[in-house]
Formats: structure tokens, C-alpha cells, sequence
């Protein structure tokens, strides 16, 4: 039950801030209305909605990665943390706390997405349900480093690497606005070693119906997902016993 | 019996003794103000108390339960107050007391209840529904002590509780702080002198960490030969430089 109050109040805080919305849910739509705008004019394959849509959901994310580490960020340069850590709250409520209100938050930014490309033209169908329940382990992913950038840094530096690095980093490296086999050598190399591309990748192959390949794009996100929670886990415990 | 016993309590960061072989007792039921410049002692005394921090060396018995053994035991006895304000700003006041009744397991109907009795008792009900954020310094430290008090604290630690408020809320919130005396036992830290004189039973003056002088304000009064309790402050501090 205390868990269920802390995350209840995450939530809350969540959303009710407007920059949040404006950005996790506004910038997502908008990337979507503009690049089908451009695809609509000069055809790109790579625009085409049943191959955007996957791309934007998974870069959309990032998002939630800012929004977890801001809340944890913000808290911890609060005083409320220091309040709550007198309380009978344990670490494993504060991180379940945290965490869990980002899950549906995460798969209503999906949905929302996928409602709009059906407006611009995707076809429904109910793989479209397969991939939006396919966001989740990248959805643990983005959130767990959320939980660890604000463990270990200011509200400033969260805008910074969160905000501005991370979002860059995962749309560059997933292969959402340029083909990754154009660049090749190196580039492609790390974007292949990375979760983003295979998280896109992983939609697309569920979009599909094509679930041998989602599996195949499925199991390098795991790993990151869940050495991402450790740490994040590692992380604010220890801050939180340097309170 | 004594709320609060600390024995040689030390609390160092790197090279600097924030608190230094603190001996310190409290009575049940009083309001003990641990009076200080910045820099004394006195939040990290708190910190120490209310298991926010571990000692590097003593102990803190509090309320029966050590602080460094049985925290979990000691945190379902004791209410905090930090320095900063510490109320979710996005969350209105009301909110801001579900969060703190769920954290401590109230049942809907005795959460209704505790919000009206704090409401009452903290004259909040004009403000239950505004944004916590978007109050007043003032508003926000009643709303503060407010949490505080949810979980039926028996021992409150209010951590400079007027700080940066004008005279008049300052005055409010001294009226909120006399009106628990009795109820729970208080220890408030604060710089203010005549805020300590005001309102504490008894007062710790604190200096580098160190426990120089506890007493009522007439006893620390007379034991710097003056009638003026900030000369009598002014008087035990610079003794102890000299």
C-alpha cells in the first residue's frame, strides 16, 4: 500500500507537468505529422508509416527516460526525499514506486502514437496490439536509466544527457531517419551493439506479424534492460544510504 | 524516562567533525531547541536522530530504539520537518497528506479523518486544495510540519522551522509549535535566539559540533551572569573560543 502511495504521487507529478506532456506526447505526434507530410511529397521508404511508426514510438521513449530521471533528480535535490527516507518507506518501495507508474505512461505514449498513424494512413490491424505490448522491455530499458541518470545526477546535467544526448543518441543510432546500412563500418557497428536499433527493428518485425525476427531483435534489449535496473537499483540505494 | 539519549555521538565528513562526542538527553514531552550558528552541529545532530545518516562512532537511543541498530523501529516513532521545504509541489496540500497517510498505511476513512484533524489543528483549510508549490514560505512550512504529523509522531524534529520567514508567519508558526507542546516531544534547531527563548523548555547551545551548554533560557541566562539571553548565547560561545 505505501508502494502504491508513492507511485501514485510519481504519477500525479508526472503528469501534471506540462513540459512533460508537451514533449513526450507532443513531439512524437508532431515528428509523425511531418514526416508523413514529407512522405506524402517526396517518397521515402524509409518514411512510409508502417516503417515510421515503429521508429517514433521506440524514439518517443527516450522521453520517459527524461521524465524518470527529472522526477528522481528533482527529488533528490528537494527536500522531500530526505522527508520520505525518515518515513517507513524501504528502497525497494521507492524504486518500484518510481518505476511502475512509468510502465503505463510509456505504453499510453505508444498507443496515442499508434492511433495517429492509423489517422495518417496505417492499417489496422491486430499486430498492432503485438507491437504496442512489444515496447515494454525497451520501455524497463529507458526507464531504468532514467532511475539511474537521476540517482547520479543534478536537475541541469539530467536536461543535458538526458534531454538532449540520449534523444540524439537513440535516434541517430536506431535507424529511424537515415538507413544504417548507408553509413555501414563502424557506425553501424555500434548501432548494432546498442538496443535502440533492435527495439525499432523488433516493432517493425511485430507490425509484421514476423515474430522469429521480433524474438531475434527481442533478446539484445534484455540484457540491456535488465543490467540497466540493476544498476539503477545499485545506484539510488547508495545515494540514498549517502542521505 | 528520556525520549532522546545519544552517547558520544561523532559524525565526521572527510576531515570536518560535524558532530563531536555529543552527550545529550531529552525528556518526554518537552520542546528542545538545539540552538547554533551555521555550521554548529545542529542539522547534522537531526540527521543523526532521525536515521538520515549513520554515526561513525556513539550511539542514539530514541524513543527506547537505537539509531543505529533498530532504525525501522525508531522511523515508525518519529515525524521530520527538514530545513528546505519538503512538500511535492505538483501535488495539492491535501495530496500531500494522502501521500504521507498511505505511506503509513491509513485506511481511506482514517485518512479522511487525520486530514481533517490536521487541517483543523494547523489551520489549513483554506489552502487543502491549492498546489503546495505555488504557496507561501510560511503556508509551505505549516503544510511541512503538517506531514510531519501524520504518522502520530511521539517524538517531532523540526528542523529550523522559521527560517527565511517574515515576522508575521514566523509569529503563526510559533503559535502552530506551542500548540503541540504537551502532545509530542519537540526538538526544533534554529539560529534565532529569541525564537528558542520563546518557545523551548529547555535549550542546547552547540558550537563546532559540540554541546557547550544545555539548560532552560533563565538558566543559561545565569550562568553568563546576564539578564539577555542572546548576550548570555554571545557569552557561552565566546567562552568556549577563549
Amino acid at each position: 500500500m505505501k508502494t502504491l502511495a508513492f507511485a501514485k504521487r510519481c504519477t500525479k507529478e508526472i503528469l501534471r507537468d506540462p513540459i512533460n506532456l508537451g514533449f513526450g506526447l507532443g513531439f512524437p505526434l508532431a515528428l509523425l505529422l511531418l514526416l508523413s507530410a514529407i512522405q506524402a511529397n517526396v517518397p521515402v521508404s524509409l518514411f512510409e508509416i508502417d516503417t515510421l511508426t515503429p521508429g517514433i514510438t521506440v524514439f518517443g521513449l527516450s522521453f520517459i527516460t527524461l521524465f524518470s530521471a527529472t522526477l528522481v533528480a528533482k527529488d533528490r535535490e528537494s527536500a522531500l526525499l530526505q522527508r520520505l527516507y525518515t518515513t517507513p518507506l524501504t528502497g525497494l518501495d521507492f524504486i518500484v514506486g518510481y518505476m511502475l507508474p512509468l510502465l503505463p505512461i510509456a505504453l499510453g505514449q505508444t498507443i496515442v502514437c499508434y492511433l495517429f498513424s492509423l489517422t495518417l494512413g496505417l492499417t489496422f490491424r491486430i499486430h498492432i496490439v503485438y507491437a504496442i505490448l512489444g515496447v515494454l522491455p525497451m520501455a524497463v530499458f529507458n526507464i531504468a536509466l532514467g532511475l539511474l541518470c537521476g540517482s547520479v545526477l543534478g536537475v541541469k546535467q539530467v536536461g543535458g544527457i538526458c534531454g538532449a544526448l540520449l534523444t540524439n543518441v537513440s535516434a541517430w543510432l536506431s535507424g529511424v531517419w537515415f538507413d544504417l546500412e548507408l553509413v555501414g563500418g563502424t557506425f553501424k557497428n555500434i548501432a548494432d551493439a546498442l538496443p535502440f536499433v533492435h527495439a525499432v527493428e523488433m516493432e517493425k518485425a511485430l507490425l509484421d506479424g514476423n515474430f522469429t525476427i521480433a524474438a531475434t531483435h527481442c533478446l539484445p534489449i534484455l540484457p540491456y534492460a535488465a543490467v540497466a535496473t540493476a544498476a539503477a537499483v545499485f545506484c539510488f540505494l547508495k545515494q540514498m544510504k549517502k542521505q | 524516562m528520556h525520549a532522546i539519549k545519544t552517547t558520544g555521538l561523532v559524525k565526521r565528513y572527510k576531515k570536518l567533525t560535524a558532530v563531536d562526542k555529543l552527550d545529550l538527553e531529552i525528556r518526554q514531552g518537552e520542546l528542545f531547541s538545539l540552538l547554533g550558528v551555521n555550521g554548529a552541529g545542529k542539522t547534522t545532530t537531526i540527521k543523526l536522530l532521525s536515521c538520515l545518516t549513520r554515526p561513525d562512532e556513539g550511539d542514539a537511543v530514541v524513543g527506547g530504539y537505537s539509531v543505529t541498530t533498530q532504525q525501522k523501529q525508531v522511523k515508525r516513532l518519529i515525524g521530520v520537518s527538514p530545513q528546505e521545504t519538503a512538500v511535492a509541489p505538483n501535488l495539492s496540500v491535501k495530496e500531500n497528506l494522502e501521500l504521507l497517510c498511505g505511506i503509513h498505511g491509513f485506511s481511506k476513512e482514517k485518512t479522511q479523518t487525520k486530514i481533517r484533524e490536521l487541517a483543523a489543528q494547523l489551520a489549513l483549510d483554506t489552502v487543502l486544495r491549492r498546489k503546495a508549490g505555488k504557496l507561501s514560505g510560511g503556508w509551505q512550512r505549516r503544510v511541512s510540519i503538517a506531514m510531519a504529523l501524520v504518522g502520530e509522531p511521539k517524538i517531532l524534529f523540526l528542523d529550523e522551522p522559521t527560517l527565511g520567514l517574515d515576522v508575521i508567519a514566523r509569529h503563526d508558526l510559533w503559535d502552530v509549535i506551542r500548540s503541540l507542546k504537551g502532545t509530542v516531544t519537540v526538538i526544533m534547531t534554529t539560529h534565532y535566539m529569541e525564537e528558542a527563548e520563546a518557545l523551548s523548555d529547555r535549550i542546547g547551545i552547540m558550537k563546532d559540533g559540540r554541546l557547550l551548554a544545555t539548560g532552560t533560557a533563565k538558566e543559561l541566562c545565569e550562568r553568563a551572569d546576564t539578564d539577555d539571553f542572546e548576550t548570555a548565547f554571545v557569552r557561552i560561545v565566546k567562552e568556549d573560543k577563549a
